[in-house]
């Protein structure tokens, strides 16, 4: 190597002619070409980049170049620097590229498999209907109210213009807290709630009571004897029977989308005057009236099918409960939650709601909806 | 109620071509359920066709049976194309007969009968075709009654009178359905209570009518005459017998039958043809709706006397059972005691007989209560007393008891007597008054004054205009009309609440739900989020179920009087039993992993009161209604899981991890983090749980329940999977402790410090202990501590264990130095040392 100062001349300075240059040039290309993973070609850069490496040492020969030579060497040095490293960075770039494809290959998983979370829970179907048919009241306005299921007589009937003779008192249907002359019950339609609420809640009202009630009655696909209301009550200045449809037309629609419905005139001692609130058959859309050649099991073929009482409420109930049914009217209604499921959900049997199967309380995927 | 739609269209003129829907769809609008129409002879297609039987030959068969091989004409139209074989061996078959085989023998050879002939179809889809039996060619079937559909009939074949019921001689060939009149819809309707005056065709076709606007006959006509003793002696000696006709019908032919068309209504109808006389009675009664009864004269003696039932009398009914009668029963008796259980049932020492020519025909009206609670305290319902229950008209039994006597007249000969009795008399009903802009105001709707005086009037109501105000008499079939509200009912029937205006009404502001609402919601998705199923069950329990939980039985249990079943007489106190059923559902249906929870109340009583039973005139008063609430068993709601089987099955990873008490455990934490309350576990030694792995769950020194693994005992008894976990909160109490909204803290930008510490202390040190003890020596830094590691064994000494807390800590102003670190740290460690001697394990 040449002392700095040394009097050379550049031609004989080997490393430095254009020819070698070119020649470490390509030498550097052509390892990096060679190399084939990120490990080779960090090889291959300390040999042709590093402190070492033929072009490192090349440059510190410049130095011992007259001045004269010493800025066209330098410029070709440096340019041939810059080709070493553009050319690395350009194989690095393929390089790591194809290193990361491989393991990305490599590292490839079967995304069918199934996941060992836990299983999803849910809400119980009537639950949520509950919840879905609570919040379409209080949209409006309303407010839920609630009461005991174990009841006093006087609430669950007296209060309701039910008289002692009524044949829902007897103990075929009603069940009774024994001893019987205690006048407790478990309530048999939500329908004490309301009255409950006539007595603790300021005038104008309009509540929603949904609950559990029970029956003495059969277990079969269409009874079940521990089951579900929602009962509503609105009792304002200057309510009418029209308010009522109005508001159960609003319902129906919040229930089951556009739907035909009906108010057919029916008897309950609490309202006067009464009706049965009926949709049109969603099966038939009652075609199948009149006609047995296209019977309809849905709706016995009567086109129709009964979703729950209402009326104008009675106004011995209202002076029962201390309203003045000169001042005051209102209206009352009550649904079934199960028959609302099943003509919602196509629920098909009303026991499968209270027997626990795991599978009918998922059947939802959460909750209605 | 099922009715006839040619009878219905006797009384009220029904436009040409109208079915049994279209007419059920007006009775519909006028408040009549209607369950079905059912379409007599609708069923029945092809040849059904009037025959006469010309002759036959019996054969006795092999199997016992003796059939008749016979010739039937059935017209020139419907000859066979090829003779038949003769009956006896050398005679030649008459003109057009067809040979049939028949098995009845209740007919002569000239008998009118209705022949099936092949191609015919007979309800259930029963198809005749010419067929080879008992060694003949049968070329049809003669039918009976009940192969029609039009009676229950099946002792022989239907044999027709001479002539139709028009009186025309019969036409061979023609269609049978046509000939007999028989082709009708029936209609079939339950009638609510308040409608008591459409248990009959009489207010059948009065509201058919009214709704379609046409004609009413109706057929009670005549009116009750003043009171007259001169017939069949009668002494009225209750209040419950307002009104009583007798009237005697005598030298009626015992032999007369009843004719057919009333045979085909009473079955339509649903009722049995007995015997003319009975038959009578009950036509009269579905007709006009007053029940009425038939004596035989001749067993009657003395007065007939309607009065309470004596203490211990008894009185064997028409049913052939003996009845001890109650001194609230009301009885019809003569000299001989009670003969008949009075708008119930009659007696059968009165009963008519075969040879019964004299008839005292009996029409009253009974009090409705009286009637409904001797017909339950009997276990008795029958069509007089269903009517009786419901009011029957006082203003039909006179001219029922002539309908009665008209009918065997004409049916039976006879002659009436001219002297009649009419004991008591028909009471108005109370009169009503209503504004007449009532209807308009409660309905909704625009119906004029005039218009609601028209419709009260063409319901029967004697309506007297009063300025705005309406004096309204209903008329003696309408006890329902009482209050304004029962007139404005009326108005909206008759006018269709079909034309009712949609308006919902402007509710005023609303407080949407409650806090506690709210939080039940909130908490309820968030078990369902986590994988807890949600569940319903039956809260009826036994004390023997309690006893299986391991729990005493005591006195607070809310009993049943009338259970269900006998087997589970209380109900429920803890939500455990229902759910450990749902287990066992699931389990063998092939569920095993299961997270079931529900909420629920529970029940128990707090006293043994009785709940007071105030009037309805008024708001019952404070005392009374506390009273009501004191008498009331507590009912809180519970909230409660049961675990087993895998909580994550792992399946192809392998990690499962089983539905054990942790998981139990978590779901408490869970229930109480949805209400921002957080549970502090001690454990405890209750049943129904393992008293090595229970949990006592509290708030704030208040308990709200348990968590943990059952009891091996209590896992046995109620067949549940090993290892079945639960736990069971008192979701109200819980709900009452809710945290409040809270405050939200500032959070701290600055690192956070890291300092892991592993403490050895006693096995039987709570870990959950430990844990407060070094957070509370921490003092204010500390951020978090987490339990990582907990390790027994060597170098650990024996008895010991060690647990091993990371601990963050970190300031909200500043960056925490080292030495403050450590200074916290060292005061976690000596705080677990001074409580529980707990010694620093080195690294």
């Amino acid at each position: 190597m040449s002392g700095r100062g040394d009097n050379y001349d550049p031609k004989q300075v080997a490393v430095l002619s254009e020819e070698a240059v070119e020649e470490m040039v390509a030498d550097a290309l052509a390892a990096f070409e060679a190399a084939g993973s990120v490990a080779e070609l960090k090889a291959a850069r300390a040999a042709h980049t590093g402190e070492k490496s033929p072009l490192a040492l090349a440059n510190r020969e410049i130095g011992a170049l007259p001045p004269q030579a010493r800025k066209e060497t330098g410029r070709r040095i440096g340019q041939a620097r810059g080709r070493v490293n553009q050319a690395l960075a350009a194989r690095q770039e393929v390089v790591s590229a194809a290193e990361l494809d491989q393991r990305l290959v490599a590292e490839a998983v079967d995304v069918t498999l199934p996941m060992d979370l836990h299983p999803a829970g849910a809400i119980h179907p009537i639950t949520g209907l509950i919840d879905l048919m609570s919040d379409v009241f209080v949209a409006m306005g309303w407010e839920i109210a609630e009461g005991p299921e174990v009841e006093a007589e006087w609430l669950n009937f007296d209060a309701l213009n039910i008289h002692a003779d009524h044949p829902a008192r007897g103990t075929t249907d009603t069940l009774f807290v024994d001893p019987i002359e205690n006048h407790q019950l478990l309530r048999t339609h939500t329908s004490p709630v309301q009255i409950r609420s006539l007595l603790d809640r300021p005038l104008p009202v309009y509540v929603v009571c949904p609950g559990k009630v029970y029956r003495a009655d059969e277990f079969d696909a269409t009874h079940v004897p521990v089951f579900h209301q929602i009962e509503g009550l609105c009792v304002d200045k200057g309510i009418t029977m029209a308010n009522l449809k109005g508001t159960l037309d609003h319902l129906a629609t919040s229930m089951f989308g556009d739907i035909r419905t009906r108010l057919r005139p029916n008897y309950f001692p609490f309202t006067e005057p009464s009706a049965e609130m009926d949709l049109e058959c969603f099966v038939c859309h009652g075609e199948s009236v009149g006609n047995p050649e296209r019977p309809c099991r849905t709706c016995r073929s009567e086109g129709w099918i009964e979703w729950g009482g209402c009326g104008v409420v009675n106004p011995r109930v209202l002076a029962a409960a201390g309203v003045d049914p000169d001042v005051y009217s209102g209206f009352a209604f009550g649904m079934g939650i199960e028959r609302t499921l099943m003509f919602r959900n196509n629920a098909a049997d009303m026991r499968d709601m209270v027997e626990g199967d795991i599978r009918f309380s998922r059947s939802l995927k959460g909750e209605a909806r | 109620m099922r009715a006839p739609m040619s009878w219905i269209s006797e009384h009220a003129a029904l436009p040409a071509g109208l079915t049994g829907w279209q007419l059920g769809d007006a009775l519909i609008g006028a408040g009549l359920e209607v369950e079905a129409v059912d379409s007599v002879g609708g069923e029945i297609s092809g040849p059904l066709v009037i025959g006469r039987v010309v002759d036959f030959v019996e054969e006795p068969q092999k199997n016992g049976k003796t059939i008749r091989w016979c010739h039937v004409d059935c017209g020139a139209e419907h000859a066979p194309e090829k003779a038949p074989e003769p009956l006896r061996e050398g005679e030649t078959p008459a003109p057009n007969v067809r040979g049939i085989v028949c098995g009845a023998s209740n007919f002569a050879p000239g008998d009118h009968v209705v022949v099936a002939l092949p191609g015919t179809t007979l309800p259930g889809g029963f198809a005749i075709a010419s067929r080879k039996t008992y060694g003949h060619v049968s070329d049809g079937m003669i039918c009976a009654e009940d192969e029609l559909g039009i009676g229950d009939d099946h002792s022989g074949i239907m044999v027709l009178g001479d002539t139709d019921d028009a009186g025309r001689p019969w036409t061979l060939g023609v269609d049978a359905l046509d000939a007999l009149g028989v082709r009708d819809d029936v209609l079939d309707m339950p009638v609510t209570t308040d409608m008591g005056y459409c248990l009959s065709i009489r207010g059948l076709a009065r509201e058919a009518a009214q709704a379609l606007d046409v004609a009413f006959t109706d057929p009670v006509a005549l009116v009750t005459p003043a009171p007259t003793s001169s017939g069949y002696p009668v002494r009225l000696e209750t209040p419950g017998c307002p009104l009583f006709v007798a009237l005697t019908v005598t030298g009626v032919d015992p032999d007369a039958q009843t004719p057919s068309w009333m045979t085909r209504r009473l079955v339509a109808a649903g009722m049995r043809p007995i015997a003319l006389s009975v038959d009578i009675s009950n036509y009269v009664m579905l007709e006009t709706g007053q029940p009425n009864h038939c004596y035989d004269a001749d067993a009657l003696t003395g007065p007939i006397v309607v009065r309470q039932a004596d203490e211990g009398e008894k009185l064997v009914t028409l049913d052939g059972v003996e009845r001890a009668l109650d001194p609230a029963d009301l009885v019809i008796a003569d000299d001989s005691g009670a003969i008949g259980l009075a708008g119930v049932m009659g007696g059968e020492a009165t009963e008519l007989r075969e040879d019964t020519t004299s008839i005292v025909i009996e029409a009253a009206s009974f009090d409705p209560v009286t009637i409904a609670r001797t017909s339950r305290r009997h276990k008795l319902s029958s069509e007089a007393s269903r009517r009786f229950e419901r009011t029957v008209d006082q203003g039909a039994a006179y001219a029922a008891a002539h309908r009665v006597a008209d009918l065997l007249v004409t049916l039976a000969g006879g002659t009436i007597a001219a002297e009649e009795t009419v004991a008591g008399e028909v009471h108005a009903l109370p009169s009503g008054r209503m504004d007449a802009g009532l209807p308009a105001r409660i309905l909704g709707m625009d119906v004029s004054a005039e218009r609601v005086v028209e419709i009260l009037r063409r319901s029967g109501v004697e309506v007297t205009v009063d300025g705005d105000a309406l004096a309204l008499q209903p008329p003696t079939w309408r006890p329902d009309l009482r209050d304004p509200y029962d007139y404005v009912e009326e108005v909206g029937t008759k006018v269709g609440l079909e034309h009712l205006p949609s308006v919902v009404p402007m509710a005023p502001t609303g407080h949407g739900y409650t806090s506690e609402q709210t939080l039940r919601r909130a908490l309820n998705r968030a078990l369902a989020a986590n994988g807890f199923s949600e569940v319903l069950s039956f809260p009826f329990s036994s004390d023997e179920e309690r006893a299986k939980l391991g729990l005493p039985s005591d006195d607070r249990s809310v009993r049943l009087a009338n259970p269900l079943a006998e087997t589970a007489p209380l109900l429920r106190r803890s939500l455990l039993p229902g759910l450990f059923a749902a287990v066992h559902r699931n389990v063998s249906r092939g569920n095993d992993d299961l997270a079931l929870y529900e909420a629920g109340r529970v029940f128990e009583a707090k006293s043994r009161e009785a709940a007071p039973l105030p009037g309805v005139e008024r708001r019952p008063s404070d005392e009374e209604l506390a009273a009501i609430e004191e008498a009331l068993p507590d009912q809180p709601r519970h909230l409660a899981v049961v675990l087993t089987g895998d909580w994550v099955t792992g399946g192809w990873s392998g990690r499962t991890v089983s539905a054990d008490w942790r998981v139990a455990l978590a779901f408490a934490d869970l229930a109480a983090d949805a209400l921002g309350l957080q549970l502090t576990r001690t454990a405890a030694d209750q049943m129904p749980w393992h008293p090595g792995r229970c949990a006592r769950l509290s708030v704030g020194g208040t308990v709200v329940g348990y968590a943990g693994e059952l009891h091996p005992r209590v896992v046995a008894a109620f067949g549940l999977p090993e290892r079945t976990a639960a736990a069971e909160l008192d979701l109200d109490l819980l709900v009452s402790l809710f945290a409040g909204r809270g405050s939200i803290a500032p959070v701290s930008g600055f690192p956070v410090a890291k300092e892991d510490i592993a403490l050895i202390v006693d096995a039987s040190v709570p870990v959950a202990s430990l844990a407060q003890a070094v957070s509370e020596g921490a003092g204010n830094l500390l951020e978090a501590v987490m339990v990582f590691d907990i390790y027994t064994g060597a170098p650990v000494p024996e008895g010991k264990k060690s647990v091993a807390f990371a601990l963050r800590f970190r300031a909200p102003d500043r960056t925490l130095k080292e030495a403050e670190v450590t200074a916290a740290r060292d005061a976690a460690v000596k705080a677990a040392s001074d409580r529980f001697g707990a010694v620093l394990r080195s690294a």
